[in-house]
């Protein structure tokens, strides 16, 4: 059954017709490539590879990056949008597609050396070559100034040496981004797969974020040449500048993943029958399905509000951090509502919910986490940092 | 090969239609609209055939402001370029009306080939492409499920009743209205969608088309609509009780003396 989306306050009317027709071409993809495969994708624990090819045609990898490398040069309401659409198919999906735009498109087009630029991009945005982000360890997460990747000079070029977790693309990527300490402090480098020394180990036993691909990347003694260096890359900032553009798109993708739940438990609720009338009628049931409602339509605002303040220049990254850390605590509890709703069903991969309930455990986590959002608007508002 | 597809903006499948205060048509108000269904298929169809046969794609379409969301998105598909028919004197018409307006908007474009959905997903007539080749005095074909050009000829496959199939050649110039469900349609790629900005839309009033007002819309429809209503529930259902024998003799007994239709 086609998704008709959930738009309470006809925010549609506030979209121009080329933001309306990239949700729908984007909502017709997940609608016939994802829907029926993703259950099953989820279930076995790996990344539909098989969607590449077509959502690089579509255009949706670095869609907001400019049409020179190959991009489609979408505004950010477009692009929160199609991110939107992505997360409403799964987490997983948006994820890969996050990762690949806004983690790795994004440094290479910002950092990078035009050489760089023209020989990843247009690769990228294609799906041809796939890229993954290594920031964080396993000793830092929240704290990813305090990383032990080292690089050293090594004549014209680096020696690498460290490890990286959680690390979503990590086993299918041709190339990683890579920070690390430096003598000059942190910075970024492409490490390309087939490097002597570099080994991806992908994670199992994940409970979350199962489409995806969560791999270990390990650095051992890995020479690098001079050029793999971004050469634009200058402290911790860099790396925090990718994690905002990512954060942008999470506040939009949660408010796709909430709309799935809101749909699901919608129909769910008017077509099961208990007590001889649909269990929407009864008012326990309309108090949930109003509150996710309520709550889908606030996040909407809001990603829409800082689409258009990005769209301006505007944007702070204390506005990012505030949407990504709203929206995605409203979808988390969206998704609880939901699933509570449909009962016994609920917890079936059948029914969709469970899965989104379970994957926003890890958006809630990943990307800055719900406490480290927090801190950031608390330093902003009070001027104290609580950090430390 | 020069191809002009037509199209026509509908309402989505299953937007909630509000009839408007004037009893034969569907309020416009909120409405959420598509391209009509076969539509898609024949600008799908003219597409591929551009790109097998080099040639550009013409999207015409007769519909009002609100009909150029549709336009837009038949260009991000891949399409050249459109005419849009868009003047208060267009609206309200027929498909006699229609065929006429969008012939005399063909006829000044010196196209190969024309190509139509098979019938509109709302009004349903499925007469718009035939009396557009009437008025164009160019051979049709309707029904059509594939398409293999011949120089200066198409051969064409028919749908007919029952699982039969005809194929048919027709010389060119020819319209032919296109089945649903022919091919897959493609998507509007993004950067098909950021491209169709770029893309001419040429606005046509009647006069540019050297048509008087009263010749096309509802000045210049044959056919006249006198009401627009959804089904009425109606009361009085029985349910006939017992076992089959005496159910079935209770029911031809009612057909024959209360139906009156045995």
């Amino acid at each position: 059954m086609a998704f008709k989306g959930v738009d309470y306050l006809d925010l549609d009317s506030e979209l121009t017709s080329e933001e309306r027709m990239t949700r729908d071409t984007v909502r017709r993809f997940v609608d016939e490539q994802v829907m029926e495969i993703i259950e099953e994708a989820y279930l076995e624990g790996r990344f539909p590879v098989e969607l590449i090819p077509g959502l690089g045609e579509l255009g949706v990898l670095g869609a907001n990056l400019p049409e020179e490398y190959g991009c489609a040069g979408m505004n950010n309401v477009a692009y929160g949008l199609i991110m939107q659409e992505l997360e409403r198919g799964d987490s997983g999906l948006r994820s890969f597609v996050s990762v690949q735009g806004a983690l790795v498109m994004y440094p290479i087009f910002t950092f990078g050396s035009e050489e760089q630029k023209r020989r990843w991009l247009p690769a990228m945005a294609s799906g041809e070559a796939i890229g993954c982000f290594g920031l964080t360890e396993a000793d830092f997460g929240s704290n990813p100034g305090g990383m032990a990747t080292r690089a050293e000079r090594d004549g014209d070029g680096w020696v690498l040496n460290g490890s990286k977790m959680w690390i979503t693309n990590g086993s299918m990527a041709h190339v990683a981004v890579v920070w690390a300490q430096t003598p000059d402090g942190i910075r970024g480098f492409l490490v390309e797969r087939g490097t002597d020394g570099f080994d991806t180990v992908e994670m199992h036993g994940k409970h979350s974020l199962r489409a995806s691909d969560t791999s270990e990347l390990v650095f051992n003694d890995v020479r690098l040449p001079g050029d793999a260096i971004l050469p634009g890359s200058d402290g911790l900032k860099s790396p925090l500048m990718c994690l905002t553009q990512a954060r942008y798109g999470i506040a939009w993708g949660a408010v796709g993943s909430a709309m799935a739940c809101y749909e699901e438990a919608l129909r769910y609720t008017t077509e099961r029958v208990q007590f001889d009338r649909p269990i929407a009628g009864f008012q326990l049931m309309q108090q949930k399905l109003v509150e996710i409602l309520d709550r889908v339509t606030l996040g909407q605002l809001l990603a829409y509000r800082v689409g258009r303040l990005k769209d301006a220049g505007k944007l702070k990254h204390t506005h990012v951090s505030l949407a990504k850390r709203h929206n995605v605590m409203m979808a988390r509890e969206v998704a609880s509502t939901a699933r509570w709703a449909l009962g016994a069903n609920g917890i079936h991969s059948e029914y969709q919910v469970m899965r989104h309930m379970c994957n926003l455990e890890t958006v809630f986590t990943y990307e800055g986490t719900h406490d480290i959002h927090t801190l950031i608007i608390g330093n902003d508002i009070t001027g104290l940092n609580a950090f430390t | 090969m020069k191809i002009a597809v037509c199209i026509k903006q509908v309402p989505e499948g299953d937007a909630r239609l509000v009839i408007d205060a004037d009893g034969i048509s569907i309020a416009d108000a909120d409405l959420a609209t598509e391209i009509n269904e076969s539509d898609q298929y024949a600008l799908e169809s003219g597409l591929r055939l551009a790109e097998s046969q080099g040639g550009e794609v013409v999207v015409v379409c007769l519909g009002p402001d609100r009909a150029e969301e549709a336009i837009r998105r038949a260009l991000a598909m891949g399409a050249g370029r459109a005419i849009h028919l868009n003047d208060p004197a267009f609206q309200g018409g027929d498909a006699a009306a229609t065929a006429r307006a969008l012939a005399a908007a063909i006829e000044r474009e010196n196209v190969d080939l024309v190509l139509t959905g098979l019938q509109s997903d709302d009004a349903g007539w499925a007469q718009t492409g035939p009396i557009l080749a009437a008025r164009l005095g160019w051979p049709s074909a309707t029904l059509i499920m594939e398409i293999e050009p011949e120089g200066d000829t198409i051969k064409v496959k028919r749908e007919l009743e029952a699982g039969w199939f005809q194929w048919v050649r027709l010389p060119l110039p020819a319209l032919l209205t296109i089945q649903s469900g022919i091919s897959t349609v493609r998507y509007a790629t993004l950067k098909g969608i950021m491209g169709a900005k770029k893309k001419e839309i040429a606005k046509v009033t009647p006069a540019d088309i050297g048509l008087a007002p009263d010749e096309v819309g509802g000045a210049g429809r044959k056919t006249r609509t006198t009401r627009l209503y959804v089904p009425e529930k109606t009361t009085g259902a029985e349910i006939i009780e017992g076992d089959t024998a005496t159910a079935v003799a209770t029911l031809v007994e009612k057909l024959q003396k209360e139906a009156k239709v045995l």
